[in-house]
């Protein structure tokens, strides 16, 4: 595997978690916290309605764990391809 | 001892040690003015990040909004979050593999033209510009309220204080304050947070109180949703924005902070490129302590206030009532004159005007905790507005002595000529926010939303693009930076100034607001960039091969020489 296309694969592999950890920042926030808001608040969550508890609590949770799944991905993927400094 | 004695002295202790740091780190360079030499570890610079991000309007009137909107209030909470997803994932480390030091510096290179460069300086102005105003302001509101100083003295002392360590210490300075102002702010949020949970709820977690039972058996926000109804409010936890317009405002707000010049700046100041994801984990689990927080309090606050005075004789009103009173935020008008207060959703039965910036202000007052918690919490909004007045300022100054002089004017400019400059450009944007703090524009509210709607229509899509479309070249950048900003302006200045003819509500385009109108721009942007770069010349090859090395985190050290 020549070097530049190890940079391409890397490339295309950090595309790829983007892709996906940004549909779970889309879904939690736009999608439960906002689009389907009314049908979660028929759910409750101890004192919480559920969607009214992910507008205004559970989506910045989430945005927290996804940044600290990105960093773990992403320096198992540079160490992977040697691009760690 | 009086609240005003101890308001005096918790301010007095946190200001000389935001002095005693600008002193220890004191710039001698302008790597060390610009980015604070490039070495700050990730938790320091998420610590930093955090201050400076979170300004007055996060401190002090972000939860009072919550309070008085309820579930409409969530877009800023998410908005103000979800941002620094993008931040991390999309903009951070590459902008710290470009190096560099500043957002017009990347917009610049990247697109090979000095034309790109100025539009990039003139719409970090604008936004930095409008922000700072208000930051001002919000110190002069702690000052009068707290030290019963005249405000303008309280926007004067503040002026003072920025000029010293920002002048001073540059980006090492303020890097420093930053951390030890995000310490106030945050201890000066909790505290009053966790007292007053344990207080309605018995809990010490204010993010868990929020969902629990009052002491009465019943879940306060049931509670909230019942006075709310019988007063004729609209449900707390329901909202009255319609679902386009949530979903444009929340957008806007989260490219918008993604593209604020001052917050990415931030990530210029850390060796590399796994040190600026790590600070962007950092700066979001700090800043979602107090966003997790702020909404608790607004339960908290809004149940305490309604229980407080709605139906009480006016001449049963405690002392905090009175005090704000004085400072006509809070004005009461019996117009059935009964000598009773009646709060109502009902605009013109309802006697009692309360101003949204208030409610952390007053919130520890209304619960009755001890005098020294109340000081606190103006010595953390004083903490929130510096923070954030200081990288303002540095990204103006940066603006001007680096991006206009260095790059554009007077090239052969020497480091410590330039270094001069950027001190006295900061020396006058300090006079010009000044300014502002004590004859604010009546529109200083409105601008702040147009600062993220502009970031969002100008920045947010020059920068992915340039990182993430390498065939995307000057004339398409500029095009879209110039159309999204003019879009965005033209739609500000009609719906909230009334000029082109003004319009109101219902001549909305799609039924979406001035402050979701952002996301608008940012598409358009996107979409015009993009035509025009299909009918112009790819860029050149060196400009392609530059955004492969920003994709790869290897080779920082060489990237930030310049």
């Amino acid at each position: 595997m020549s070097n530049r296309e190890g940079l391409k694969k890397y490339w295309r592999t950090n595309l790829k978690y983007l892709a996906i950890l940004l549909s779970i920042w889309f879904t939690v926030s736009f999608l439960f916290g906002i689009i389907l808001v009314d049908e979660l608040n028929t759910i409750r969550l101890g004192g919480f309605k559920l969607g009214f508890w992910f507008a205004q609590q559970g989506a910045i949770y989430v945005f927290v764990i996804l940044i600290l799944v990105y960093i773990k991905l992403m320096n198992k993927l540079d160490k992977k391809y040697n691009l760690n400094e | 001892m009086t609240l005003q004695v101890w308001t005096w002295i918790l301010v007095g202790i946190t200001f000389s040690l935001y002095i005693g740091i600008a002193i220890w780190s004191k710039a001698s360079s302008t790597k060390d003015f610009y980015v604070a030499g490039g070495g700050v570890s990730p938790l320091a610079n998420g610590l930093a990040t955090a201050a400076d991000w979170m300004s007055a309007a996060s401190f002090i009137s972000m939860a009072g909004i919550i309070s008085f909107n309820g579930y409409d209030g969530s877009v800023y909470l998410m908005g103000w979050t979800g941002g620094y997803v993008l931040l991390a994932l999309l903009l951070a480390p590459y902008l710290r593999k470009f190096g560099k030091f500043t957002v017009p510096d990347f917009i610049g290179d990247r697109y090979y033209s000095n034309v790109a460069r100025s539009v990039a300086v003139f719409c970090a102005l604008i936004v930095s510009f409008t922000y700072v105003a208000g930051q001002m302001r919000g110190v002069g509101l702690v000052f009068s309220r707290f030290l019963e100083v005249d405000i303008n003295t309280g926007v004067f002392i503040g002026m003072v204080i920025v000029l010293f360590y920002a002048v001073l210490g540059g980006m090492k300075g303020i890097t420093y304050t930053q951390v030890a102002q995000y310490c106030v702010l945050i201890f000066a949020f909790m505290v009053p947070a966790i007292f007053i949970s344990i207080q309605m709820t018995d809990t010490a977690i204010p993010q868990i109180g929020f969902g629990s039972k009052g002491t009465d058996g019943v879940y306060l926000l049931d509670k909230l949703d019942r006075l709310h109804r019988e007063l004729g409010f609209h449900e707390y936890t329901s909202g009255a924005k319609s679902t386009i317009d949530m979903l444009f405002i929340t957008a806007a707000l989260m490219v918008g902070t993604a593209g604020l010049p001052h917050v990415i700046v931030r990530f210029f100041t850390v060796k590399k490129v796994s040190d600026a994801r790590k600070s962007a984990a950092w700066a979001l689990i700090f800043i979602a302590v107090l966003y997790t927080t702020a909404p608790a309090i607004a339960l908290f606050s809004r149940t305490n206030l309604i229980e407080t005075v709605s139906n009480v004789e006016y001449e049963k009103m405690p002392q905090w009532f009175t005090n704000w009173e004085d400072t006509g935020l809070l004005t009461f008008n019996d117009k059935n004159k009964d000598g009773i207060v009646q709060y109502l959703g009902n605009t013109e039965k309802n006697e009692l005007t309360i101003d949204k910036d208030i409610m952390v202000l007053a919130n520890p007052e209304i619960a009755n905790l001890p005098n020294w918690v109340i000081a606190l919490v103006a010595a953390g909004g004083l903490a929130a507005a510096l923070s954030t007045a200081a990288g303002l300022l540095l990204v103006i100054s940066a603006s001007v002595s680096h991006d206009l002089i260095k790059k554009m004017i007077k090239p052969s400019i020497s480091e410590k000529g330039e270094l001069r400059a950027a001190r006295a450009s900061a020396v006058v944007a300090v006079i010009i926010a000044g300014y502002f703090g004590i004859n604010p524009p009546d529109f200083v509210a409105a601008t702040v939303a147009l600062a993220f709607g502009l970031a969002a229509a100008s920045f947010f899509p020059a920068i992915t693009m340039g990182i993430f479309y390498k065939k995307m070249n000057k004339e398409g950048a500029i095009a879209g930076m110039l159309i999204g900003i003019v879009l965005m302006l033209f739609y500000m200045l009609k719906f909230k100034f009334s000029w082109f003819g003004g319009g109101t509500k219902k001549d909305w385009w799609f039924g979406i607001s001035p402050e979701g109108f952002g996301t608008v721009a940012m598409i358009v942007n996107f979409l015009v960039a993009i035509i025009i770069s299909k009918f112009t010349p790819n860029p050149p090859d060196k400009i392609q091969e530059l955004v492969e090395t920003i994709r790869i985190p290897s080779g920082v050290g060489k990237a930030h020489d310049h």
